[in-house]
């Protein structure tokens, strides 16, 4: 029979060693909380105000990121939002996946495309040029691009 | 929850199912709103964490060029795209009410042993939050 070891006893690995369960389990609730706030602005600004979904275009996202405000909103609401969905689709690849390698490479890949994705959407959000391809498509960006 | 002097927790009295022979009893969870909740806490978070990963994709674009950001965000303004809208909208309201209850039951005893009745108030949030979202939103869709 195995032993098992007593709750909050460190899992016998002798104390010292830092509890990264427990960091997950925090961080789950505090960015929770804050995702409430930062999607539900999110979804109001551009899916309940003037004409809702049918309004987004490049000279519309460009509006919005032209403000460090939605800047940060977006960077924010990014970060909180896929750390938050990659530590609870491992939650589920430990509940539902049995096999060791499988199981070590799915969350290989949850931190891979995590980090990927978050690289991506940061640069896109601080790199961005409102007035990218204004020769192009002067009819498709801001007016002050073709002024 | 009292903590005593021996380091162990004192739990407080847990409402069990009073359903007929048919429902589990004896279960904190299985079967009644306990397991419902976890369940569609999972579905609507997995649910989510895919739309999310192809919303970075999608939204990336508008750094590639206007022309190619109009076209895959015009996917979204068709009318199938936007009963879809109104599903995810649906998956968030649930996750993000739900995801406050569990917040509450870990740290308020209170909600602790009355996890049931706070599922029926997310279930009723959730339905005030969808009707004020719904109309306003098929509007917008339906008449572009």
């Amino acid at each position: 029979m195995t032993a098992i070891p007593a709750p909050r006893s460190g899992g016998g690995r002798g104390g010292r060693r830092t509890n990264w369960e427990k960091w997950g389990w925090i961080y789950m609730r505090a960015s929770g909380v804050l995702l409430i706030v930062l999607i539900f602005g999110h979804l109001f600004v551009n899916l309940m105000t003037g004409e809702g979904v049918s309004q987004i275009s490049f000279g519309f996202v460009a509006g919005k990121l032209a403000n460090p405000f939605w800047q940060w909103w977006d960077v924010a609401m990014l970060w909180l939002a896929l750390i938050h969905g990659a530590n609870g689709m491992r939650t589920l690849v430990n509940d539902y996946v049995s096999r060791p390698k499988v199981r070590a490479a799915l969350k290989i890949a949850l931190v891979g495309s995590t980090a990927a994705l978050i690289v991506l959407g940061t640069l896109v959000v601080f790199t961005f040029d409102p007035c990218l391809g204004a020769d192009e498509f002067p009819d498709l960006v801001l007016s002050i691009c073709t002024a | 929850m009292t903590v005593e002097s021996g380091g162990a927790v004192k739990a407080p009295p847990i409402e069990t199912p009073k359903r007929g022979l048919r429902a589990p009893a004896g279960t904190l969870y299985r079967g009644t709103e306990g397991m419902w909740s976890w369940v569609l806490h999972r579905i609507t978070g997995t649910a989510i964490y895919f739309f999310l990963l192809v919303h970075i994709l999608d939204t990336a674009l508008i750094r590639v060029s206007p022309e190619a950001y109009n076209a895959v965000i015009s996917a979204y303004q068709t009318e199938i795209m936007g009963l879809g809208e109104v599903a995810l909208v649906g998956a968030i309201v649930f996750h993000a009410f739900n995801g406050l209850r569990i917040i509450l039951i870990d740290f308020w005893g209170w909600a602790t042993q009355h996890h049931r009745l706070m599922f029926w108030i997310v279930v009723g949030l959730w339905v005030v939050t969808m009707l004020a979202f719904t109309p306003r939103h098929l509007i917008n869709v339906f008449s572009h």
